[in-house]
């Protein structure tokens, strides 16, 4: 006896623009407001190199974190993988092993991470905040260790031009952050693959007795998207040509809130790619936005939460209108 | 003084729920409020307790018309609506649920001597004797339903809505309930009461209220004036052909085996065939293992040993895809729980396990799913509706729509018509007889002893854990059913 589905009624027009758009709404009058009341905001060389390559790291990651949300789990270890990561390329390029081998390595030393977050996740059924929690600390550790503790400096030019390379004039890690979204975007909308996970944080139960290999597809959401947080991490090595034990502190926050800002459902089930894009712009303009008005960093904490909480509140309203 | 809806108006996005519906109950009277799933009971229930607004009508009590705001101006109007999931608190202590809300305090502290003493006195008006300090979680739900109405009771609520309140309880707990029931009536207040059940409907209530599609049907101001079948015909519209619809098929030659399965929840081996075109049921108590016998075949849970050979082809172990794919297919027991993805449309879920190729072929899905809802008669606007707001029957179509899109051989039907309508039963059993006139093998698990007598051709029955016997369809009787899946005195 749930809700009926009688003869339809006419929807308000504003009503629609607001199911379909919701949270965009507030990005573009986010963007239209600082276009006219901040100076500078629509020059090229803050929109690409400011606003652009501050977002890149949370959003290759949230492309990763998207698919673990939609199947109803997420990932705090993703900022220890990612220092991790970026640990491994400098120290192996500082053992002499050229840039592709390098990268290549951290790359599967993410997906192993991953695949073991994964497999602890989904076959012994620890929950996953105990999982990534106990992991996050592990890989940092293991970050430490990798180089006593000191960060390490990166030499080889051609590893660096990952993150400081602009082919057709816009720099490698905003290529790099397409090429993510464009991949896990089609990756979550148009293949079966992407369906069954937002299936399982719909309904798990249901979705393992239609047949859909539920564990299969959390462990390798969980290995995906550990090395796309290895990537990022050798993303910002190659950018700052350092490697850094201790950075990407905070980072598993910021891409989930990225997430869910702009719509990805916390409890699974609901999510999308333009979610990943407009959830990391918003938090992007309103970083740079406050840099650009030299707000102080104490009070940037401070709007950032508030904007967080206001954007889920405004999600709430929203479902309280659609559903029943 | 009456309680009157007057053209009382709800509407959902793209849905409307009520559509002016308007009646009177009179007071000192037991008014039952019947309707298919969807008919907007439910609905109507939540207006009244103040969880929904309408969006025009008025609700008149003792000749003056409410302003229901939320669930705290109901209850001070008098009104108390309990549900079928009870809005008790398992966590906390039978007193403690009463008086949520408005604990009796002393500078602060709790007012035990006080609240004990109360919460026996409120048990006492229903006749019940439970210890205050007892967890409401370690009641019986019978019990925890005369704690409801106890604490309506205690707030002298005027109406009382009860929506299925015997759909748990034992044959005892409804002759207690009935009781109370019959008491209220004498006290004079108004008892709505929603049920499926004809023999209670006819047993405690002086009239009926109809509703379809959201359309008050009718009122019977009292019961004597309507039969049985006239409130079915109301509720579904049309005639129905009861569940005595048995119609005689081709039956083929054998296609499952199962041997010597075994595995949790069976305590001696299982085997036994399935037929082309036919329809076998498999009844037992609850706990038998009927449910764990389609798991096993299913592959849904690991067999510890046992073979199933369809078609010639023999398999140790199998998983819900290489059951899928093998044409074995299963509808579990609880849909919501088992079978649906709420949040996802209709589309999501007809094609939900039954992918392919690894990119989505939109057009393609769409159109599955449009065929069966189309075959299935699902009602809905469109295949794009999110299936968490269809009814249960309808769900439960569109479940049963997912696995039979690939060379379906054997259908495996977990309680497909648990908690659904009299109409969408009927079209459930249909849509069960065609597939094996197709040739599909068909294994029913099914606590209705007339369900499965109406539509199998054969039935097993189980018994703790094994399987104690089988009946031909001419053999079979309710006596010979229960007989055999009662518990046997040790041996």
């Amino acid at each position: 006896m749930s809700t009926p589905e009688k003869s339809p009624v006419i929807e308000s027009p504003f009503r629609k623009v607001w199911d379909r758009a919701g949270i965009l709404v507030v990005l573009v009058a986010l963007l239209v407001g600082s276009a006219v009341l901040v100076p500078n905001f629509l020059s090229t060389n803050n929109l690409i190199y400011s606003l652009g390559l501050s977002v890149t790291t949370t959003g290759i990651v949230a492309c990763g974190m998207l698919f673990a949300l939609a199947a109803g789990d997420f990932d705090l270890s993703v900022g220890s993988v990612a220092a991790f990561a970026g640990m491994v390329a400098a120290v192996l390029l500082s053992k002499g092993f050229g840039p592709v081998p390098a990268v290549l390595l951290s790359l599967v030393a993410g997906l192993f991470i991953g695949a073991a977050n994964g497999f602890i996740i989904a076959v012994c059924g620890i929950n996953a905040l105990i999982t990534t929690l106990a992991t996050m600390q592990i890989v940092r550790g293991l970050a430490y260790i990798l180089n006593d503790g000191n960060s390490i400096g990166v030499g080889n030019m051609s590893f660096a031009a990952l993150g400081t390379g602009t082919p057709l004039g816009v720099p490698m890690p905003l290529w790099t952050l397409l090429f993510c979204l464009v991949v896990f975007g089609l990756l979550l909308h148009r293949t079966v693959y992407g369906r069954n996970s937002l299936a399982i944080g719909g309904n798990k139960e249901a979705a393992h007795l239609a047949g859909v290999p539920t564990k299969k597809v959390q462990i390798t959401i969980f290995a995906l998207l550990s090395m796309l947080a290895a990537l990022a991490g050798v993303v910002s090595t190659a950018q700052q040509q350092l490697g850094d034990p201790k950075g990407m502190t905070g980072l598993e926050l910021r891409v989930i809130s990225a997430c869910v800002l702009g719509g990805v459902s916390l409890t699974g089930g609901i999510g999308s790619i333009s979610h990943v894009i407009v959830g990391v712009l918003i938090m992007g303009t309103v970083q740079n936005v406050m840099d650009l008005k030299s707000v102080p960093t104490f009070y940037q904490y401070l709007i950032s939460g508030a904007i967080l909480l206001a954007a889920v509140l405004l999600d709430k309203l929203k479902q309280r209108g659609t559903s029943r | 003084m009456p309680l009157i809806f007057d053209g009382i108006e709800k509407a959902f996005p793209g849905v409307r729920a009520l559509g002016g519906v308007s009646f009177e109950v009179r007071e000192g009277s037991v008014h039952a409020l019947m309707g298919e799933n969807g008919a907007g009971k439910s609905t109507l229930l939540k207006i009244l307790s103040g969880a929904y607004h309408p969006d025009s009508g008025k609700l008149i009590l003792d000749g003056q018309e409410l302003t229901i705001r939320n669930t705290q101006d109901a209850l001070a109007a008098g009104i108390a609506v309990i549900y079928q999931e009870l809005q008790l608190v398992p966590q906390l202590t039978v007193a403690e649920n009463l008086f949520l809300g408005h604990l009796p305090s002393k500078f602060g502290w709790t007012d035990r001597k006080t609240l004990h003493s109360e919460t026996k006195r409120i048990l006492a008006l229903v006749g019940e004797d439970i210890r205050p300090e007892t967890q409401v979680g370690r009641l019986p739900i019978a019990q925890r339903q005369m704690i409801e109405i106890a604490k309506a009771l205690s707030r002298d609520a005027k109406v009382i809505a009860l929506d299925e309140p015997t759909s748990s309880l034992s044959s005892r707990e409804v002759e207690r309930l009935f009781a109370v029931i019959q008491r209220l009536r004498e006290e004079g207040r108004i008892v709505l009461y929603v049920s499926h059940r004809m023999d209670e409907i006819f047993r405690i209530c002086d009239a009926a209220t109809v509703l379809r599609d959201g359309q008050h049907v009718q009122t019977w101001s009292t019961i004597n004036e309507v039969t049985p079948d006239g409130l079915v015909r109301a509720m579904v519209g049309r005639e129905v052909d009861t569940l005595n619809a048995y119609r005689s098929r081709p039956i083929g030659e054998t296609t499952l085996t199962v041997r010597d399965l075994i595995g949790p929840g069976i305590r001696e081996k299982i085997g036994f065939e399935l037929k082309k075109g036919e329809i076998v049921g498999l009844f037992g108590l609850v706990g038998a293992g009927r449910t764990e016998v389609l798991n096993l075949i299913a592959g849904t849970t690991k067999a510890k040993g046992g073979q199933i050979d369809l078609d010639g082809n023999s398999y140790s172990a199998l998983n819900p895809q290489k059951a899928l794919k093998i044409g074995i297919g299963l509808c579990p027991e609880d849909r919501k729980k088992e079978g649906i993805v709420p949040i996802a449309n209709i589309t999501d879920n007809v094609n939900l396990g039954v992918r392919k190729s690894f990119v989505i072929k939109g057009r393609a899905e769409r159109a599955n799913a449009e065929a069966r809802v189309q075959q299935f008669r699902v009602r809905t606007p469109s295949v794009d509706q999110k299936i968490g707001n269809l009814s249960g029957g309808n769900q439960q179509k569109a479940i049963i729509g997912r696995v039979i899109g690939h060379n379906l051989k054997v259908l495996l039907l977990d309680e497909p018509t648990r908690g659904i309508d009299i109409g969408a039963k009927s079209e459930v059993h249909e849509i069960v007889r065609n597939l094996a006139e197709q040739g599909v093998a068909v294994l029913l698990v099914s606590s209705e002893m007339p369900e499965l007598l109406g539509i199998c051709d054969r039935i097993l029955v189980m018994e703790g854990g094994r399987i104690s016997g089988e009946l031909p369809r001419s053999k079979a009787t309710q006596e010979r059913l229960l007989e055999l899946a009662l518990p046997k005195k040790s041996s």
